[in-house]
């Protein structure tokens, strides 16, 4: 057990953390996923309102559709990541445990008098994630498989009220389920109770969403990271960009709208190794002439992939897939190449 | 010539003047599955308690301290190719390095089994 975010949390379980990893990608991983942040924006002016602290178009996103978006700072930087889903008369918002105290804060100072921030501090999060997720959860309510990546609704699974989204941190097809506080451990235990499932701790979920590509806040993104810098460009649609007809108008624009135009000076990138060396977060990262170009954010060697991983920040001359350059690992050069990511295919149901 | 163990989880074998280390049953189950050990150099001396490898697991990576004085004879090139051996057969076919001693009486500072016993079941 370890400490995460104010909460006591479970590094791994009896299966160990290669082994829930595999079993994730295989058949289906759950992960309590309490300690994270839910919110409601109640209100006609959710959307409008939201648009102001996020460079994402909230405003055109359907009811039961789910987005990716970040907070951002005056300098352009990122406050936190988080998911939005339009619900029939709110947006639900999950963030990050670590930020979530702060981002209710931020959501409270800058969205008042346009809509009502509601905290859910007594909703648990549970996450079934693998290919097999929707064969276990149909039983529950074969309605859920109707939902396609990124879309959510209001299901009842065995007599327990949830709402539930078709998405994840793992890369796999799966669903983000709240409920209940009081129910969680009885839908945790209905779950657990397929052949299919098995719980999964802390260390698999950083293993898994590192090998999907997909970042960490605190360590791949923070304040002093913008969207272009962390390359999810492709979270800011265009209607958010210059031209676009709800362009800026939310803190740092005019920063991200230069680097949009120009390009930033260094970029986020995939590394992967073929020498067997795990490459961590904190290592440096050199040209062959031995200058510094970089720096990792997050690495481990990936279990499906069978080879170090790495999301590391480069100068954006050295960012273009294929490049080689070099790790520093306790004083020694380990070669890499520049990877797209995500590491492993995604999959995703998009229908 | 029985094992004797260190407070950071390594085992050491003495046969004569050159001792076998590895890391302890313990330190495997805490580190989990095993897929990196950066193993010293043949020939290079060390101090007790310098660090002399790394054994790394998908979650962390973690130093291997030399439990005595000396110098390296022998690295186990089968844990190089295989990390998991460490985790399999920590205590036999996953051992580190051959160390021959420069300081035999360091020895007998070190725990014994129920000593060692009594840390783990403590920690």
């Amino acid at each position: 057990m370890v400490e995460f975010g104010g909460y006591d949390m479970p590094v791994q379980y009896p299966m160990g953390v290669m082994g829930e990893h595999k079993h994730t990608r295989a058949a289906a991983g759950l992960f309590d996923v309490s300690h994270m942040g839910q919110v409601l924006l109640v209100g006609a002016g959710a959307d409008v309102a939201l648009e102001t602290i996020v460079p994402v178009d909230i405003v055109d996103l359907g009811v039961h559709k789910q987005r990716y978006a970040l907070f951002t700072n005056d300098e352009g930087g990122i406050l936190d990541d988080l998911m939005v889903c339009r619900r029939e008369a709110d947006l639900f918002v999950v963030v990050n445990a670590g930020c979530k105290d702060q981002d209710i804060a931020h959501m409270q100072k800058h969205l008042a008098g346009q809509c009502e921030v509601r905290p859910l501090p007594d909703q648990a999060l549970l996450a079934l994630q693998g290919p097999q997720a929707v064969t276990v959860l149909s039983r529950l309510n074969a309605d859920v498989a109707k939902l396609v990546f990124m879309t959510g609704g209001f299901f009842d699974l065995d007599g327990i009220p949830t709402f539930l989204t078709r998405s994840g941190y793992t890369g796999e097809d799966g669903y983000e389920i709240s409920v209940a506080g009081d129910q969680a451990e009885a839908l945790a235990r209905k779950l657990l109770a397929h052949a299919e499932v098995k719980p999964i701790g802390l260390g698999a979920r950083d293993s898994l969403r590192l090998e999907a590509g997909l970042c960490l806040y605190g360590h791949d993104i923070d304040t002093t990271t913008t969207p272009i810098e962390a390359s999810l460009t492709w979270a800011l649609q265009k209607v958010r960009r210059v031209g676009g007809a709800r362009a800026g108008g939310y803190p740092g624009a005019a920063v991200i709208d230069q680097q949009l135009l120009e390009g930033a000076a260094r970029k986020r990138v995939g590394l992967v190794s073929s020498e067997r060396m795990p490459v961590r977060e904190g290592c440096k990262i050199v040209d062959a002439d031995g200058t510094e170009i970089g720096v990792v954010t997050s690495g481990t060697v990936g279990p499906t992939v069978g080879k170090p991983v790495a999301l590391a920040y480069l100068t954006t001359a050295f960012a273009k897939a294929g490049t080689e350059v070099f790790a520093i690992v306790r004083d020694k050069r380990t070669p890499m190449t520049v990877s797209p990511t995500p590491f492993t295919p995604n999959n995703y149901f998009r229908g | 010539m029985s094992i004797k163990y260190t407070a950071d989880h390594e085992w050491i074998e003495v046969n004569g003047d050159v001792a076998t280390v590895g890391i302890t049953v313990h330190a495997q189950d805490a580190l989990g599955d095993i897929v990196f050990v950066d193993l010293p150099a043949v020939g290079k001396s060390f101090d007790e308690k310098e660090v002399a490898g790394v054994v790394e697991s998908v979650k962390a990576a973690a130093d291997v301290y030399m439990p005595i004085s000396g110098e390296i004879v022998e690295v186990n090139e089968a844990l190089r190719d295989d990390p998991a051996l460490a985790n399999s057969d920590p205590l036999k076919a996953g051992w580190f390095f051959k160390v021959k001693l420069s300081k035999p009486a360091e020895v007998d500072a070190l725990m014994d089994q129920a000593a060692y016993d009594e840390l783990v079941k403590n920690s």
